[in-house]
């Protein structure tokens, strides 16, 4: 194992730790209690994978960066996250759409890392399939619940929909870092989990009475560097009192 | 669809009592309430607020409408009547009784 799989782990990782820090913004400020304490148990699921994935592939580099380091001193450039988990928060219908094209995949993607090559890896992905198979019961029941809801409700999934459905394709994007990847057992090919996921995402919008948008050109670029301004912000938000005070403990 | 709340009018969730067991061969242990709109959300609540450090094997709601409660002014009559013939305490157990 090499570079791509540090890439790849981190592509991950970085999805995982991106998306965690969005949905901790909502912490005291969800529509109900009960769903605050729901959406922060999913947060920190999320965030707990975020990390072992984060350690693994500094270990695997093997240039002496914990989690903290690759979390806390690393630009945007150097992010290797998914488009879709660096959107805003929105609305708590977007937040819960784009945790469910999240979910779907997640969903997919931790059974088939059990089988990984990398006993880390798949002992990560054993207990993460069991909270994402959880997660995806609580996006996609809030995504029925608000898309056939009322008016009001659906007008706004509509919209949400409108806005995240460009960045639901990207996870399934092989280049040659996952090619690679997957000649070593380390990961699934990305594109072997689309038509499960595709499956999943379509059930959900049907039951939502949410309408299929056609395949657009996918937005991209994210696992490989190339982000929007939303991450720069997050970032500097997120890594503020690290870089501040580096190496304090508590 | 379902009708939204008129302007103004903030809607509530119904309540619901929270049943934990913590594990099998032991009884369902009533543990708090929670708000839901149907029985679905209110097991992934109960899940979600009652369940997160690992207390419970199995978990019932039940709408706090169904509850029938004892009238508080019952009391006296109810639980207040001094019978403490009913405790086994006015037996002499002989020495030697094993097993009691």
């Amino acid at each position: 194992m090499g570079d791509h799989a540090v890439d790849a782990l981190l592509r991950v990782g970085d999805s995982c730790l991106v998306l965690a820090q969005r949905l901790t913004a909502w912490c005291g400020h969800a529509p109900a209690l009960e769903e605050d304490i729901a959406l922060a148990n999913v947060a920190l699921d999320i965030l707990g994978q975020a990390r072992g994935l984060l350690t693994r592939a500094g270990e695997i580099e093997g240039a002496g960066r914990d989690e903290d380091a690759l979390a806390y001193l690393r630009d945007a450039p150097d992010y290797r996250n998914l488009l879709l988990v660096e959107q805003p928060n929105g609305d708590y219908g977007t937040t819960m759409l784009r945790q469910l094209l999240f979910d779907a995949w997640a969903v997919e993607l931790w059974p088939a890392l059990v089988f990984s090559t990398d006993p880390v890896v798949a002992g990560i992905a054993g207990k993460a399939a069991k909270e994402a198979a959880y997660h995806v019961r609580h996006s996609a029941s809030w995504v029925v619940r608000l898309g056939d809801g009322t008016e009001e409700s659906h007008q706004r999934m509509l919209a949400a929909l409108d806005m995240l459905w460009p960045y639901a394709g990207e996870a399934f994007l092989d280049d040659e870092v996952d090619v690679a990847a997957a000649e070593s057992g380390l990961m699934p090919l990305p594109s072997s989990l689309l038509p499960a996921y595709r499956h999943r995402v379509e059930s959900v919008l049907a039951e939502a009475t949410l309408p299929v948008p056609p395949d657009p050109w996918w937005q991209r670029g994210g696992r490989q560097g190339s982000h929007g301004e939303h991450l720069t912000y997050l970032l500097a938000e997120m890594q503020v009192v690290h870089r501040a005070h580096p190496d304090a403990t508590w | 669809m379902n009708a939204s709340p008129e302007p103004g009018q903030r809607s509530t969730w119904p309540l619901w009592e929270v049943f934990v067991r913590s594990r099998s061969g032991l009884a369902h242990q009533h543990v708090g309430s929670l708000h839901a709109v149907d029985a679905e959300m209110a097991i992934a609540n109960a899940r979600d607020v009652y369940t997160r450090r690992g207390e419970g094997a199995s978990l019932w709601v039940v709408p706090a409408t169904s509850i029938v409660a004892s009238d508080p002014d019952d009391k006296e009559s109810f639980f207040g009547l001094d019978e403490e013939f009913r405790h086994p305490s006015h037996y002499v157990v002989p020495d030697g009784v094993v097993g009691i």
